[in-house]
């Protein structure tokens, strides 16, 4: 019973303190400006505890932009196991899912996916800032289930959006501007 | 009250950005999820002597933060200033082995850095110490807990509290923890548990910091309760306006911060020389 409860109270700051760690794999660099805007003042994200850290052993959620290439799979794969469990990754840009422009270039070893384990794709090119940090609080809910599974609405109550999910818009929500 | 601190300097930072900042709970979410992640093991580049720095640090601090005179007239154990003043030396001198013996470059810049500043600091810190202990002719701390006039004493705690932000890696002297251009510094090779312990040793140092400044300023009442309030209070105001000077300052690098450092000691110290041929105590 007892672990129980520290259990659960594990999840919640887990899921209420998600830590970053930047880094590009070979972007174009458009996805790491809108990161670092999201990260600006103007959408203050140290509301959902989100912080940005200098190093990989001191984050829980790796963002990782751009498709990997060739001379960044080492570092992709070192910073990865760097990052101490638990973790989560969050592929920002459409490069992290699928290349993108970039598919088929002789430099480009592929999504994302086939590297290391991806949790939350956040599409666009670039995506928005508002768009980043959805993804972000999403792997943030992940990191608050005691086993992986595929989030509910109420793990998704703390994580901004435009209300909508795979069902379609919410109810009672407004569209984002 | 340590993780209150660091809240009301993260929630204060946040006022001034214009945007409302963290909860209240935050420090202690941080905190519990360190604690709940994977450690890095025992292994060469980890050593156990990695390890022993941030456990130290809290140590150290929390012996520090029992010695301060909040309420002189208790007896108990009081210590004298210089008990006080080496223990708080010492959290510095961890944060600097600790990136020294990471074996991470990034980590020995890191050092590097905050050994030079620490060095140009603490003469700024230690000459106002013994301005404010010569004016009262006394080292003990519940002695100097009660305030007086003289313009030393005064001149000496504004020192030491221009010398905090450089102490607690605050803006405009937050230069060995430059994100942006080592990774996270001498802390770069830690994580989970003992990242914790770092940032606990963090809080305690503003608690400890700001406690020794107010403890040694605030006329006590006598009244226990009244006497902690206002101590509270006292200290909650010197983390606001530091916190409020970090917000709206950018780093200095480190040339710049040794050089500030240095012109800041001569200054209190040639006026430390004179007062003690003019105003003789």
């Amino acid at each position: 019973m007892k672990i129980e409860i520290l259990e659960k109270l594990l999840n919640h700051c887990r899921k209420k303190s998600p830590w970053l760690f930047h880094m590009n794999s070979g972007s174009c660099n458009g996805c790491d400006i809108e990161l670092v805007a999201s990260i600006a003042p103007r959408y203050d994200v140290e509301q959902l505890g989100i912080h940005l850290e200098g190093s990989p052993r001191h984050a829980d959620i790796l963002c990782i932009t751009g498709p990997v290439t060739y001379g960044t799979l080492n570092a992709v794969k070192t910073v990865y196991a760097q990052v101490p469990h638990p973790k989560a990754v969050v592929a920002i840009g459409s490069c992290g899912a699928s290349c993108n422009a970039f598919a088929g270039s002789p430099t480009v070893v592929g999504p994302l996916y086939r590297h290391i384990p991806v949790d939350v794709y956040v599409p666009g090119c670039p995506p928005r800032p508002d768009a980043i940090i959805e993804g972000i609080a999403r792997a943030a809910a992940i990191l608050g289930q005691t086993e992986r599974k595929p989030l509910t609405d109420e793990d998704l109550q703390d994580a901004p959006g435009c209300g909508l999910n795979e069902h379609g818009p919410a109810k009672g929500d407004e569209p984002c501007a | 009250m340590a993780w209150f601190f660091l809240y009301v300097e993260r929630k204060t930072i946040a006022k001034m950005q214009q945007r409302i900042g963290p909860p209240l709970l935050q420090p202690f979410y941080d905190f519990v999820k360190l604690l709940g992640k994977e450690s890095r093991g025992h292994s060469t580049t980890y050593s156990l002597m990695m390890k022993a720095w941030p456990a130290l640090s809290v140590a150290v601090l929390l012996a520090a933060l029992a010695l301060l005179p909040v309420f002189p007239a208790d007896g108990g154990f009081s210590g004298d200033l210089i008990l006080l003043i080496t223990l708080l030396e010492l959290p510095s001198m961890f944060y600097i082995l600790a990136g020294f013996t990471s074996r991470s470059i990034y980590g020995k810049v890191g050092s590097m850095r905050e050994a030079s500043l620490s060095l140009s600091s603490n003469l700024l810190f230690l000459v106002a110490v013994m301005m404010i202990a010569v004016s009262s002719h006394t080292f003990r701390l519940s002695e100097l807990a009660t305030p007086t006039a003289s313009p030393a004493r005064w001149l000496g705690l504004l020192a030491i509290i221009l010398c905090i932000p450089a102490k607690l890696r605050l803006n405009p002297f937050s230069t060995s923890s430059a994100e942006q251009e080592i990774y996270a510094g001498p802390l770069t090779e830690y994580g989970g548990g003992d990242l914790a312990l770092w940032e606990l040793a963090h809080g305690l140092e503003w608690l400890v910091l700001s406690g020794l400044v107010v403890s040694l300023a605030f006329p006590r009442t006598g009244i226990k309760v009244a006497d902690a309030f206002i101590f509270f209070v006292l200290c909650i105001f010197l983390v606001v306006s530091l916190a409020t000077v970090a917000a709206a300052t950018a780093r200095f690098t480190i040339d710049r911060s040794v050089r500030i450092y240095w012109h800041w000691s001569v200054a209190l110290t040639v006026f430390f020389l004179l007062s003690a041929f003019i105003f003789r105590g």
